[in-house]
């Protein structure tokens, strides 16, 4: 079986690689040679690993076993329903792109970024191993910046890509987050420990939060309130994309995700209570600000936010019925919208517009779009006999029976779904129905195009008369792989006359009252935006912006003053915070035992760097440098070190006349800053002397430890030939330190040559 | 034989022979260039020989230790000076497409390869005052190539780097005489023998936070990053690309070195407060590069907040922690210098980088685009790439030791490290290009395989990191084992002696 489910995760992505050439050789052709990848995954599905088992497929292939992260394969009814959409309506985009995208120069990165999505959808389907789940969720959110931005000479496009990818990707950071969380509770990233590990997680004192973090990468992903507003947005792409990932199937990953970790996440009230509120809120969010929209594309983006909600709630709901209208809708959602998509692709294809405003009777310019597109919304609309009926009815049932505030749900469900059918029924009866509108050229696409939304449609209505094979070979092991538990599913298109019945009789009524009454009502709602989360976004942005420039203004000032000062301070902050935790211990080793001579000496350096400091000439401060700087050299021969006072007043005396030389070129002394600048930076200095003082009473407290001073006196002449210890310190001991020294000063003169000699000619130079 | 002394000695030597063929740009060229490969086959072996072996000693001058200086490999050293030959192989290879005739003539190869020897020095020293003569190479030879060529923004920037870097080596070298002072050594290792005794017990953090200090200058961490933008976007771009990769990680080197062979007793002070500093450099660096809008000047506010997750791995002190700041360093060198790249040949292109007048690359340049998209989801973090698993063991650290502010912070930031990469991506790659904008011209045929070349084999090595991280992570793990068990480390210097 390994090589199969490699092939189904790994095709899309070995033929994203060829994407490119097959634009060269094919041409617009090239889609439709794609296509045959995710046909062929389809294919293996229905034929090779035969109808799902009720059991599942597992393989693991060894990567980063020190980590826990293994390439892990798990494929149960879950995975099969989503591989079926991912690879049966990927079959049907492609097609379709080829012909929407006719010519455009851009096509071959194109299909290659749609194939890169389609991998890693499967994959995250597909996926026996959370850390490599998430390493696809994460391929899932670039591969949808890089296809929102296609079109990216526009600044809307640009704009919306980056939306969409800061929010999916904060969310897939938090999820990130939670799986370590989770995995840390359970002890594996492996879905078999973890979906096999009970209460573990729910027991651990890491469920709140695990269970938060996973919640807003979930959420995010399917554009739940407060995240969804980077879905509308994201309709900036071209419309095939919008019909696959951000309707069909990327948006759909979050309630995968659910889905997946539902036997460990489930069962809590916070888990009923997060989910279920985020799911209703969006839920009637989406339905009420899509009635008001004017472009069919955002329009029909949010109703999928609404979908969306349901989802996320009747799985919040979580009983067996929830789970299984889930399983049902998300199906029966995903045929309906994306023919719906693709028909508004082709609208806009045709017509140049998607203003429902501006458009009318087109049923008769183009039949077979009209029909097909028909075919979709009475499904949307929940009519017998599509599968939108069946799940609209397993929906209420689920909502009625919902262990929790059973009526508002239901009431908010209706509410929804009323809302629901009026907008198929503007969808289709503004644009294909009615009197013709100024739109005068349009005709029917070619097959590629108008063929997809029939097959889509068609499969809506065959799923809904054929709904029991449905029930046991999709649905059926679908809920058995959430629930954990083996479910025996059976769904039909009449139950009798029940509330259920009663209450999508109603629906209707009402849906068709609305759309009736749908023009005072959508001038009304026009532009209403219950919400503001997507100006929290632009804020958050916006102050994130602010803040960073303010930050680096006051840090990165420019001023070099400003930064050695910052340098100092935090020196003193550091340094004095241990000094300050040890002072007991450290005050108790500070002994002064001062001599007259150096104490006399080491008064004069004093004085003589306070004038350094306050000398009007640059000559005066030089010259009293070099006083502090013969002090150091009478100190060395105070303290029987002969040679090094004498290299000391050789260096001292150098630098003084070599100084002097330089200074005569230079221009004289200013005062800069203000006076309260230079007495804070006094202060600092001061303190900064004060610091090292104290350090080296510290440190000299102690008698010193001679072994190196031994060792070298007595190997110096006996084993290094050398009367001078420092010479043979030099040059043999620690020979190496003056090789370093040397090139030091080797470079720093020919250095000084570059930097006298060297005109970079600008034309030459980069 | 003993290979320690060779990633040294190698690119010394060349350096020499450069010195004197002044007239000979070209054998100075094929120098650099076979010389950079020498010291990466010669590392490369080293690496072997330490996996195989252990940790590898060598006595400089056959003077025993403590007394003559020694010069040791651990994992982390072999680690180090691999990575850092492989990235001077790339910065060789481009050398030759992009560097002006009049800066050979005045030394550039001999310049890098001085360089390269002093970077090589600091990783493999085991003694700490050997460890600053070779901070003082580095920065000597790091100071002439930066202002190499006066151009006015060099000189400039210049200057910041070379004075906040000598109070670093003040800084350090007063670290080095107060530790001696108090302990009478130099070597390390015997140096780890000894900061545990008792009557040091209250002096040794104290100078513990010189340390951080001085290295923290190097490293460029919050708040002692300023002389790193001031200065990185001045010189020609691939020697900022060469310093984008190694400088500062010599100081994170550093701090990983002396953090957790001499200075781990007081962990609850010193190493919590790496912890703090590590959440506010990377922070801070985040934001900084939010602020900018040239290619560089992004990308070197990225280094200090990179700088941030490495040193948070050393703060939280877990094996996994030390992993994978070790993990991360390595990514980040080959990942780094490879965005710097990638920029210089955008500002060839263009003329500038300045994400204003630049636009249309993903159409007129492809190749460019895929090669510049794979370290940049990279630093962002974005998996299979190496950026993503050097951010997973970090973070998976975090969240085991429960720290959860930094761990957010560290989160939070990897996000807004997407947001800068788009951002570069959106305005040099997508945006098309604006009117009015320098003119674009093309590349020959000699600057496409030297410029482009060394930025596809650290594009490759980039993502051989992260499909291969297994191997990878097993070295930064032993590694991290070694660092966290100093007794190894003195037994293999000092072995029995005392």
């Amino acid at each position: 079986m390994t090589p199969l489910l490699l092939y189904i995760v790994f095709g899309a992505f070995a033929a994203a690689v060829i994407a490119p050439l097959l634009v060269r050789w094919f041409g617009d052709r090239a889609s439709a040679v794609l296509a045959i990848v995710p046909a062929s995954v389809v294919g293996i599905v229905f034929f090779m690993l035969g109808p799902p088992p009720d059991g599942l497929l597992q393989a693991t292939i060894p990567w980063i076993p020190s980590l826990g992260i293994d390439l892990s394969f798990w494929v149960d009814g879950l995975s099969i329903i989503f591989v079926l959409l991912i690879a049966g309506i990927g079959t049907v985009v492609l097609v379709y792109a080829g012909a929407y995208l006719h010519d455009h120069r851009d096509l071959g990165r194109f299909l290659t970024w749609i194939m890169v999505f389609m991998g890693a959808m499967l994959g995250l389907v597909t996926s026996g191993n959370l850390l490599t789940l998430f390493l696809f969720w994460e391929l899932t959110s670039i591969s949808s910046y890089f296809l929102i931005g296609f079109l990216h000479d526009d600044a809307a496009s640009r704009k919306s890509a980056l939306q969409a990818l800061l929010i999916t990707g904060a969310g897939g950071l938090s999820l990130l987050a939670g799986f370590i969380l989770l995995g840390s509770a359970v002890g594996s990233y492996e879905l078999s420990a973890i979906l096999t590990s009970g209460d573990a997680f729910r027991s651990s004192e890491w469920y709140l939060p695990g269970l938060l973090l996973i919640l807003i990468g979930a959420f995010t992903k399917s554009a739940q309130v407060p995240f969804h507003f980077w879905l509308p947005n994201a309709m900036a792409a071209p419309t095939p994309v919008s019909a696959y990932l951000h309707s069909a199937t990327m948006v759909k990953a979050g309630v995968f995700m659910l889905a997946r970790l539902h036997p460990v996440l489930n069962g809590t009230s916070e888990f009923h209570v997060l989910v279920g509120t985020a799911g209703a809120a969006t839920m009637i969010l989406g339905a009420v600000s899509a009635f008001g929209q004017r472009d069919l594309k955002r329009l029909l983006a949010y109703t999928t936010v609404s979908a969306l909600g349901t989802l996320v709630l009747l799985l919040g709901i979580g009983t067996e019925t929830a789970v299984q209208a889930a399983m049902v809708f998300l199906l029966a959602h995903a045929l309906y919208k994306g023919a719906l998509f693709l028909t508004v692709g082709i609208v806009d294809h045709e017509t140049g517009t998607r203003d429902v405003e501006s458009l009318g009777g087109l049923w008769r310019m183009m039949p077979m779009t009209a029909l097909a597109a028909t075919l979709a919304a009475l499904s949307m609309a929940g009519l017998p006999p599509m599968l939108g009926f069946i799940g609209k009815e397993l929906l209420y049932e689920a909502k009625l029976a919902a262990p929790w505030a059973p009526w508002t749900i239901t009431a908010l469900g209706v509410t929804a779904n009323i809302l629901t059918v009026a907008v198929a029924a503007l969808m289709t009866l503004r644009t294909f129905g009615g009197a013709s509108s100024s739109v005068r050229t349009a005709h029917d696409p070619s097959w590629q195009m108008w063929g997809g939304v029939a097959l889509l449609a068609s499969l809506g209505f065959a799923a809904g008369m054929a709904a029991d094979l449905v029930a046991t070979h999709i649905v059926g092991p679908a809920t058995t792989a959430i629930r954990g538990e083996r479910v025996e599913t059976s769904l039909g298109l009449w139950h009798g006359v029940n509330p259920v019945l009663l209450l999508s009789l109603a629906t209707l009524a009402s849906g068709a009252a609305l759309y009736a009454l749908h023009r005072p009502i959508r001038r009304m709602t026009a532009g209403w935006r219950p919400w503001k989360a997507e100006r929290a976004y632009d804020a958050a942005l916006a102050g994130m912006l602010a803040s960073a420039r303010k930050q680096t203004l006051w840090l990165q000032s420019g001023q070099i003053s400003t930064y050695l000062a910052l340098t100092l301070l935090a020196t003193l902050l550091l340094v004095g915070l241990p000094i300050l935790a040890f002072w007991p211990q450290l005050s108790m080793v500070v002994a002064m035992d001062l001599a007259l001579l150096p104490t006399v000496i080491a008064g004069m350096m004093a004085i003589a760097a306070f004038l350094a400091v306050r000398a009007k000439t640059s000559l005066g401060s030089i010259i009293a440098l070099g006083v502090v700087g013969y002090g150091i050299a009478v100190l060395f021969l105070l303290y029987s070190a002969p040679d090094l006072a004498m290299t000391q007043f050789a260096v001292e005396t150098l630098s003084v006349v070599l100084l002097m030389l330089v200074v005569a070129k230079l221009p004289e002394f200013r005062q800069m800053g203000s006076r309260s600048t230079r007495l804070w930076q006094a202060g600092l200095a001061g303190a900064g002397g004060a610091l090292m003082t104290l350090l080296v009473l510290f440190v000299t407290a102690e008698p010193a430890r001679m072994t190196l001073a031994t060792f070298y006196g007595e190997a110096s002449y006996a084993l290094a030939n050398g009367r001078n210890i420092v010479n043979v310190i030099l040059v043999d001991f620690r020979g190496l330190d003056t090789l370093g020294e040397i090139t030091v000063l080797g470079i720093a003169a020919l250095g000084a040559v570059a930097l006298l000699r060297l005109v970079v000619d600008k034309e030459d130079g980069r | 034989m003993n290979l320690l002394i060779l990633p040294v000695l190698i690119p010394l030597a060349a350096s020499i022979i450069t010195l004197f063929a002044r007239r000979s740009i070209a054998l100075q060229r094929s120098v650099h260039v076979v010389s950079s490969l020498a010291s990466l086959a010669v590392s490369v072996l080293l690496l072997g020989r330490v996996w195989s072996g252990g940790i590898q000693v060598l006595e400089v001058g056959s003077w025993p230790a403590p007394f003559g200086i020694t010069f040791v490999a651990d994992l982390l050293s072999a680690l180090m000076v691999s990575v850092t030959a492989v990235v001077s192989v790339a910065v060789a290879v481009t050398s030759l497409g992009s560097i002006d005739a009049a800066r050979e003539k005045f030394g550039y190869h001999g310049f890098i390869l001085v360089m390269l020897a002093g970077v090589n020095g600091a990783f493999l020293t085991g003694d700490l005052f050997n460890l600053y003569v070779w901070f003082e190479v580095l920065l000597m030879a790091s100071f002439v190539l930066m202002t190499l060529g006066n151009e006015r923004g060099q000189l400039e920037g210049g200057m910041k780097y070379v004075t906040l870097n000598l109070m670093s080596s003040a800084l350090f070298l007063a670290g080095v005489g107060l530790l001696y002072a108090a302990t009478g050594s130099l070597n390390m290792a015997e140096l780890a023998s000894l900061v545990g005794r008792p009557e040091h017990s209250a002096i040794v953090p104290v100078v513990a936070m010189m340390f951080l200090v001085a290295f923290g200058i190097k490293a460029a961490i919050f708040p002692l990053f300023f002389w790193l933008p001031a200065s990185y976007h001045t010189p020609p771009p691939v020697i900022a690309a060469l310093f984008a990769g190694l400088l500062t990680k010599v100081g994170v080197y550093a701090l990983l070195r002396v953090f957790t062979l001499l200075f781990h007793q007081e962990a609850w002070l010193t190493h919590t407060t790496i912890v703090v500093i590590a959440g506010l450099t990377m922070l801070t660096g985040v934001l900084g590069a939010a602020a900018q809008t040239d290619i560089r000047r992004i990308l070197s506010f990225h280094i200090i907040s990179q700088i941030g997750y490495m040193i948070l791995g050393l703060g939280l002190f877990s094996p996994l922690a030390v992993a994978g700041s070790v993990f991360y360093i390595v990514h980040h060198i080959i990942v780094k210098t490879n965005l710097f790249l990638v920029g210089g040949v955008v500002e060839r292109l263009h003329g500038t980088g300045s994400l204003k007048s630049l636009g249309g690359l993903y159409r007129s340049s492809p190749l460019l685009a895929g090669l510049f998209l794979i370290p940049a989801l990279s630093l962002a973090g974005v998996p299979p790439l190496s950026g993503f698993w050097s951010k997973f063991i970090l973070i998976k650290a975090g969240l085991d030791l429960e720290a959860m502010l930094v761990t957010g912070v560290a989160l939070l930031v990897s996000l807004l490290t997407l947001f800068s990469m788009t951002k570069i991506w959106a305005e040099a790659f997508w945006k098309p290009l604006p009117e009015g904008a320098p003119v674009r011209r093309s590349l020959t045929t000699w600057e496409r395989w030297t410029l482009l070349g060394p930025i596809a084999g650290l594009a490759l090595i980039t993502i051989a990191i992260g499909l291969g991280a297994e191997p990878v992570f097993a070295a930064a793990s032993r590694a991290a084992e070694q660092l966290l068990d100093p007794q190894g480390y003195i037994q293999a210097v000092l072995g029995g002696r005392p």
